[in-house]
Parts: structure tokens; C-alpha cells; sequence
């Protein structure tokens, strides 16, 4: 029942707010919504894994074609949707006093993108899964194109069509997974028992993984990245490096790996050269960045690269740090964002070169940023350092020299996060950055919960552990 | 059998006589697929009526119907001869419900006749118009060309077998000789013309821009899906006996088509004219139901036909009102008219073949049935990856509608034509998550 009622309940709000044309209407009805899915999600979270209906669904849906409406709430789905339903609430609060014109249509599009969002991580049939996947990327698609920076068209347009060819590659691959199903169905369950020819395997594991590297993305495919991240309006950035990019790996761990293992082994080397590539690739750029947002987007890169290194490490450890580490990540850099928005909204700037001092005007931002940019550099004592140790401890197991290359990336990373901290609020003060206010209560009580959140499961993991604990568990069944 | 229906109206003078006469077809042909016929007539083995052929029937009428709702006033502007034109799509219409449903050769020649005349008159309707008239003469020239080639495979294949109906010369020759081999390829060269696959594709941007925009409507749908099902009754039969060769064959005409159809579309100025091009990619995914010829494929051509008639038909019916159909012409017409661009937008994603819209279903039936004849699944890739640079233009125009701002000349419309707009978006979208609605009148 619960997977059902969260991808419905953002769905349905979205589709009333498309109707409540008063700004103000709209905004509280978005954020009322939102925090009931957050209440669903914590329920949902809570609950144990008992077999009756609670935590699973199962409709017919097209019986031709053997496709089938499953929704299911495992361990790896508790985090991602918990995850998905903490950020829009924050999302919706921290920006409310942005205004949007249409802002009936930006609110009722956010709540779709939820809703497509909260289906990719409960789908347990692969048909549904592509379904929510491509319908998660169609409202990002109008909301960047529509509300977005003066070169939005362009670098939406790009962002659209190089996923939406991903996603197509993924139907090849999912077409002929499909045929090689002995009863020809998309259940998760007859995927993770099928056998495919080498051949097969490599070219499902191939039309996949690009489908899934382009959203994460891992280099060579992150072009499109930086570009939208910095010129979407930052609610819709959060969301798109918050929790979308998150689709594309939580879909390697549930689908990718365990229907195709062997492949997966056989090219796990090539996919963690590449992610090493991009993580250091892109914190050396990282450092380069003259505008908060550019900074934020190829730091939110080379973190990827390092999930992705560690979902191919093979190793439980690894693994369960990757789970913990999209839920830490999610928090951390929508944290970022919302400063980024703050600072912009208030100054008119993202420059670097244009700001300085901050922190003699704004206290209390200050504080609150630095927190957020250590959990960004995975300092222990943040939510960041568990996932990060345990995929570092998994990345070493699987190849001493990878990890240690890849080691390299921690001290780029605390080079250019502290070096933006240090830009934006300390140093002298420019012309200009005096008309900045602290804190708007909203943005500053959800930068508090946050920042919480990043204190309490850095000093005590272990109800993040514990939930992700199964979803190794299945990667572990499989070998 | 259902077929005198079509004839009677042929005086149909007005838009709602000719409402009424599809509403009683469509209600006739409904009938007669569940079993419920009018009256019984002996065709002697000249046709063959069937599920699949009632099926196409059923959608072909559907989307006449709905063309004549939402376009039929613009129909009237055209010219003077209102009733003829009227007559003439009836006549279409007729010969489509024999190429459905042939047995024998004679009779594809005939229903593929009564189509093409028609059409040829249609195109040069706008009598006063150059670029009509130029249209209607290359439509003409072409399409008797093509027509000669389609008679010198049929006597070829006369030749080789004795005799007519294509399932009785399937049976009598296990392995195929060169004659035959001969007649089919004429055949299949003259069918491609008719349905604009590359290379027999170059009248279409032409003639498709040269008509008037209300009747290219017409001619890049229903006229067009016309032509698949007679392919498929053709190749159905034959095909066993021919092997990889046309598999190949096929293949290449398809690699061909997509990538004329989508490279060019690509770089078009005026929307009419992308669509055009459009057209002649959506036709290379119609193909692949030939290539693959089994269940997947018949089913993803139904699927395909219904999703695309349906929404080339909407975004004609609001182009064909539009003033300027480049694509500046869309610009800001997300401001001035939210609601059509809303279901225009609906269209474009479903021909780009988006979840949620019946187009995806469609482009998904297409490639399930080439995965599941094994071994190809480069050609899939292919596919896939010129759909990609089909959602590039189709994107176009989205952009344009709510991105950019601009001043569309746009005339009132009734809220009537708003309505039919919103239920036919509807449908496409209750298709694109329940295909099975339309498919299962195919078995049930």
C-alpha cells in the first residue's frame, strides 16, 4: 500500500496544483503535500519487512506483454525514497520566497518529477521501472527550459536528448532481456535468475550502463552537467543532483549488477578506471571555478565517480557504503545549494571574484555553510564519512593502486570546498555584499535540520546500516 | 460484406453528412468485428475480411472521422467544390478497406488505385495555387510510374504461379524462382513508393508541402497506414518461402528511410515540412513490422497506425489555422492558447515516442518484435538511436511553444474543437498506458 500511496499523493497534489492559479496557494499546497509523502516515507521506512500487503503492491497491467504494475520497499528503496521525501519538503521551504512566474505549473511539475522520482525506486518490474524513469526526466525538462538561466534552451535541449538516447538504448537492452526471460516477463524475480550468453550479457550490460552513466554521470558522459546544473533554477538543480542523479546509480545496484553479474565483473576494471578519470578530472576543474554553482556541479561529479568505482568493487562493504553515501550525498549538496541560492537571490551574484566577507554580515549562514562543506569533504564526525570509508575500504580491497589514485581525490576535494568557503564568507569584505542579510527563518530552519541530519548520522550510522543491510544482502545471494 | 457502406455517400455535400456517414461505417465495422454482420456478400476470393484487416478498417475510419471533426470547416475553405472533396476522401477510404482485406493481386491493384486518384486530385485541389498544382502533377507522373512497375510484377508473378491470389501461389512453390523473385521485388519498390520509404521517397516533401495542409493531413496518415497493411497482407504470405534475402533487402530500406527521413527532418525551417520529412522516418518504424512479420509486429502495426494517425491528425489540425508554420510561428503559443499547446505538446511527445503516450507502445512493439526474431540487434540500436534524433525536432516545436517568447496569429476556435483536441489527447494517452484497450480486439 505505502509504495502505492507515495508516487499517487505527489501525482494527484501535482495535478491540483496545475489548477490553483494564486501564487501563494500553490507554494503551501506544494510544500503540504510534500511533507505528508515525507510522513508516508518515514512510515514506510519504519516498518518492518513483513510479507502481507503494507510494503508491496501488484496489479496487472498489460497481460500480453507480461508486464505488471509491482511496486516493493526493500532496504535500498527506504533510503532513496526517505531521500526523495526529505528534499522536496526542503526544497519547497528553503526556496520559499523565490517567485516563479507560472508558479502553478513549476510546483505542479515538481511534484511530478516526485512522483516519477518515487516510482523508478519502487518499481520491481523493469517495464514500470523505464516507464517512471523517462517520466522523472520529462517535468525536469520543461522546468529547466522554462524557469531556467538566459542560455537554458540550448543546454536543456542537450541534457534532454543525450539521456533520452540513453533511455532508448536501455529499451534495446530491456527488449532483449525480455525475450531471454523463460516466461517471458519483466519481474525482477525472472531477471535475477536468467542466463544469458556472454554476448548477451555484454551488450545488456552495455546499453544499460549508458543509460545509467549518462544520469549519474560518469566521464566520459558528464558534459551535460555543469551546464544544466548552473543554469536550471537551483530548486530544480537540488533535485536533479540531490536525488536524480541518484537514479542512475541506485539503478546499476537493482538492476545492472544483478541481472548481469558476470559482465559486470568482467568489465568492473574499465568502469572504475573511467570513474577514477572523471573523479579527478572533475576536482581538478572543481578548483578552477570562478561560480559557486559550476564548483558545486563538478565537485557533485567526482562524488559520483567514486560511487560508481565502488558499486563495481564487488565487495558488501563497498556496496552498502555506495547506499549509504546517495542518501548523505543527497543531503549534503542540497545543504550546498541552498546557500548557493541564498547567496544569489540576495547579491545577484554566484562570482567568487565578486564575493568576500560574508561571514562578518551573515553569522549564522556562515556556520551553517561550513558544516555543509565539511560533510562535503566527508570529515569523520559527518554522514559523509561512512559511506565514504566504506567504500574506500571496499575500492582497496578490490585493487590497492585504484584506491590509492582514487585517494588523491579527498585532498582535491577539502582543496576546493575550503577554498570556496574561504572566498565566499571570509577574506574582505567586496563592495556589495553588504546589502546581505542572514537567514530567512525558512531557509534557516531547513539548513538546521539538515545540517542535524548530516551531525546525527555522522556520529550514529547505524540505523542507515541497518536498513541498507538486505540490499547487500541480494547482491550476495546472486554470486 | 460491410463494404456497400462505403459507396452510398457519396454525395455527401456536408461536413455533417459526412460525420454521420462515418459514424454509421464505423458502427457497421465494429460490428462486423464482432461478428454481427449487415448482410453477406460472396466476393469469390477477392477478398478476405478478417481481424486484422477490420481492425485497420476500424482505425482508418476512426481517424477519418476525426479529421473531418476538427478539420472539416478548413476543408470547406479550400475551394469551391466542398461535396467533391468530401466524395473523394470517401473514395479513399473505400479503397483502403480493400487493401486491407485483398486475396487476390487484382484487387491490391485496384484498392491501391482508388486511393492514389483520389489523392492525386486532392493535392492539386487549391487550383489557383502554383506550388499545388506542381505538387499534383509530380504526385501524378510518379505515382503512374509506380503503379506501371506494381502491374509488371503482378504479370510476373501470374506468370510464374497461374494465377492471382496470393495464398494459393504461396502454397504451390515451396522454393521461389527468379521470375518470382523478380515480381515481388517490383511489387515491393512500387508499395514503397506509395508508403514514401527511401530511396522511393523523394515526391513526399513535395507533394506533402505543395497540398493543401488540410488533405497532407489526411494523405500522411490515414493514406499512409493504408499502404503498410497492404504490405503486410502481401509479405504474410509470400514471405516464408524468400528468406534472408529480403530480410536484408528490407533492412537496408529501413536504415535508409530513417536515416533520409530523420537526418532531414532535422534541419527543416517550416513545421509542415518537418512533419513531411517526419513522416517518411515514422514510415522506416512502420517497416519494421515487415521485417519481423510475426504477432509483435501485426499487434505494434495496429498500435502504430492508431498513435500516429491520431496525433499527425491533432497537430494538422492545429497547424493547418496556424498563419506562419515555420517554427518562429510557434513561438509563445504556450501564452496565447496554454490548452492546445498542452495537447499539441502531448502529440509531439508521443511521436517521439515518450512513456505515457501511446507512441511509445507503438515504437515498442516495433523493436520487441525485431529483438524477438533473434538475431538483430544492431538494427535496433540503429533505431533507437535515429528516435533520439527524432524527439531533436519534435522538441523543436515544444521549445518554440512555451520557451520563446512571441506574437502567434491565431484564429478563435470553438471551444468544440478545444474539447475533441483534450479527448483525443486523452486517448492517446489511455493507450500509452493500456495498450491492451486497442490490441485485444485483435484476439479476444
Amino acid at each position: 500500500m505505502i509504495p502505492v500511496l507515495l508516487i499517487l499523493v505527489p501525482l494527484i497534489s501535482g495535478l491540483v496544483t496545475l489548477f490553483l492559479r494564486q501564487e501563494k496557494v500553490s507554494k503551501t499546497w506544494a510544500l503540504f503535500s510534500s511533507v505528508i509523502t515525507l510522513a508516508i516515507a518515514i512510515f514506510g521506512a519504519a516498518s518492518a519487512n513483513t510479507s502481507g500487503n503494507l510494503l508491496a503492491f501488484d496489479a496487472s497491467w498489460v497481460p500480453t506483454l507480461g508486464a505488471r504494475f509491482t511496486f516493493g520497499l526493500d532496504g535500498m528503496g527506504k533510503v532513496l525514497t526517505l531521500l526523495t521525501a526529505i528534499a522536496f519538503p526542503v526544497i519547497f521551504a528553503s526556496t520559499f520566497k523565490n517567485r516563479y512566474s507560472g508558479s502553478n505549473a513549476f510546483y505542479g511539475l515538481m511534484l511530478f518529477s516526485q512522483a516519477g522520482l518515487m516510482g523508478v525506486f519502487l518499481a520491481m518490474d523493469l517495464l514500470l521501472f523505464y516507464f517512471f524513469w523517462e517520466l522523472a526526466l520529462i517535468p525536469v525538462y520543461f522546468l529547466c527550459s522554462r524557469w531556467g538561466g538566459e542560455r537554458r534552451i540550448a543546454v536543456t535541449w542537450k541534457f534532454f536528448i543525450y539521456t533520452f538516447a540513453g533511455s532508448l538504448l536501455m529499451l534495446a537492452g530491456i527488449l532483449y532481456l525480455y525475450y531471454q526471460t523463460p516466461d517471458h516477463s519483466f519481474a525482477m524475480r525472472s531477471l535475477y535468475n536468467i542466463e544469458l550468453t556472454q554476448r548477451g550479457e555484454l551488450f545488456v550490460f552495455w546499453t544499460l550502463f549508458i543509460a545509467f552513466a549518462i544520469k549519474m554521470p560518469v566521464f566520459p558522459f558528464h558534459t551535460w552537467q555543469p551546464d544544466t546544473y548552473e543554469q536550471s533554477p537551483t530548486a530544480v538543480t537540488m533535485v536533479l543532483s540531490g536525488v536524480m542523479v541518484k537514479m542512475g546509480v541506485f539503478a546499476v545496484l537493482r538492476w545492472l549488477i544483478p541481472i548481469v553479474p558476470n559482465a559486470a565483473v568482467r568489465m568492473s576494471d574499465v568502469v572504475i578506471i573511467f570513474s577514477i578519470i572523471g573523479m579527478l578530472y572533475a576536482s581538478l576543474i572543481a578548483i578552477r571555478q570562478d561560480d559557486i554553482k559550476r564548483l558545486i556541479a563538478y565537485s557533485s561529479i567526482a562524488h559520483i565517480g567514486l560511487m560508481s568505482a565502488a558499486m563495481f568493487a564487488d565487495e558488501g562493504v563497498a556496496t552498502q557504503g555506495v547506499v549509504i553515501q546517495m542518501f548523505s550525498h543527497g543531503i549534503n549538496v542540497i545543504g550546498l545549494w541552498i546557500v548557493a541560492d541564498l547567496i544569489e537571490q540576495q547579491l545577484g551574484t554566484r562570482k567568487f571574484s565578486e564575493l568576500g566577507g560574508l561571514a562578518q554580515k551573515a553569522p549564522t549562514l556562515a556556520i551553517l555553510f561550513v558544516v555543509m562543506a565539511l560533510a562535503n569533504v566527508a570529515l569523520p564526525l559527518t554522514n559523509a564519512f561512512v559511506g565514504e570509508f566504506l567504500m574506500f575500504n571496499g575500492l582497496f580491497r578490490y585493487n590497492h593502486w585504484m584506491a590509492g589514485i582514487a585517494g588523491i581525490s579527498i585532498i582535491l576535494v577539502a582543496v576546493y570546498t575550503l577554498w570556496m568557503v574561504q572566498k565566499v564568507f571570509y577574506g574582505e569584505a567586496r563592495t556589495g555584499v553588504e546589502m546581505i542579510a542572514d537567514v530567512s527563518p525558512g531557509a534557516k530552519y531547513m539548513l538546521i535540520t539538515l545540517v542535524l541530519v548530516v551531525i546525527v548520522f555522522g556520529v550514529y550510522p547505524q540505523p542507515l546500516i541497518n536498513l541498507t543491510n538486505d540490499a547487500t544482502k541480494i547482491l550476495a545471494q546472486l554470486k | 460484406m460491410m463494404f456497400s457502406g462505403i459507396l452510398v455517400k457519396h454525395h455527401a455535400a456536408l461536413k455533417n453528412i459526412a460525420i454521420a456517414g462515418l459514424l454509421v461505417l464505423l458502427g457497421l465495422n465494429v460490428g462486423e468485428n464482432y461478428g454481427f454482420a449487415l448482410f453477406d456478400i460472396n466476393t469469390t476470393n477477392m477478398l478476405h475480411f478478417e481481424r486484422f484487416g477490420l481492425l485497420f478498417n476500424s482505425i482508418c475510419i476512426f481517424s477519418t472521422l476525426l479529421f473531418v471533426m476538427l478539420s472539416g470547416k478548413d476543408v470547406e475553405k479550400v475551394g469551391n467544390y466542398t461535396a467533391e472533396y468530401f466524395a473523394l476522401i470517401f473514395f479513399i477510404l473505400c479503397g483502403i478497406g480493400i487493401v486491407t482485406s485483398y486475396v487476390n493481386l487484382m484487387m491490391l491493384f485496384i484498392g491501391i488505385e482508388i486511393i492514389s486518384i483520389p489523392s492525386y486530385i486532392l493535392t492539386g485541389s487549391d487550383k489557383k495555387n502554383l506550388k499545388s498544382n506542381e505538387a499534383s502533377l509530380k504526385y501524378f507522373l510518379m505515382g503512374a510510374f509506380s503503379t506501371g512497375i506494381m502491374l509488371m510484377g503482378i504479370a510476373l508473378l501470374y506468370g510464374t504461379s497461374g494465377t492471382f491470389l496470393v495464398e494459393r501461389a504461396a502454397a504451390q512453390t515451396p522454393s521461389i524462382s527468379y521470375l518470382e523473385a523478380m515480381g515481388l521485388l517490383l511489387l515491393f519498390i512500387s508499395l514503397s513508393f506509395k508508403v514514401s520509404l527511401a530511396p522511393f521517397h523523394f515526391w513526399t516533401p513535395d507533394v506533402y508541402d505543395g497540398a493543401p495542409t488540410v488533405f497532407t493531413s489526411f494523405m500522411a496518415t490515414i493514406v499512409k497506414v493504408a499502404g503498410f497493411a497492404a504490405f503486410i497482407r502481401l509479405f504474410e504470405s509470400r514471405y516464408g518461402s524468400m528468406g534472408s534475402q529480403t530480410e536484408r533487402l528490407i533492412a537496408i530500406v529501413i536504415v535508409l528511410t530513417l536515416a533520409f527521413g530523420n537526418l532531414t527532418a532535422v534541419f527543416q525551417q517550416s513545421v509542415k515540412r518537418m512533419l513531411a520529412y517526419s513522416s517518411i522516418a515514422q514510415a522506416g518504424f512502420m517497416l519494421f513490422a515487415l521485417f519481423s512479420l510475426n504477432d509483435a509486429a501485426k499487434e505494434g502495426l495496429i498500435l502504430y497506425a492508431a498513435a500516429y494517425c491520431l496525433a499527425t491528425i491533432g497537430i494538422f489540425a492545429v497547424l493547418v489555422k496556424m498563419e506562419d508554420g515555420t517554427f518562429e510561428g510557434f513561438n509563445g503559443f504556450g501564452k496565447s492558447q496554454p490548452l492546445l499547446a498542452g495537447v499539441l505538446t502531448i502529440f509531439l511527445l508521443s511521436l517521439a515516442g515518450i512513456p505515457l503516450t501511446a507512441g511509445f507502445f507503438a515504437k515498442y512493439y516495433m523493436l520487441a518484435s525485431v529483438v524477438k526474431t533473434g538475431n538483430n540487434l544492431g538494427l535496433v540500436i540503429i533505431a533507437v538511436l535515429f528516435a533520439a534524433v527524432s524527439a531533436y525536432y519534435y522538441f523543436k516545436v515544444i521549445q518554440a511553444m512555451f520557451f520563446k517568447d512571441g506574437d502567434v496569429s491565431f484564429p478563435a476556435v470553438t471551444s468544440r474543437f478545444k474539447y475533441l483536441m483534450v479527448a483525443v489527447a486523452a486517448v492517446i494517452v489511455i493507450l500509452g498506458i493500456f495498450p491492451n484497450l486497442l490490441l485485444q480486439f485483435m484476439y479476444f
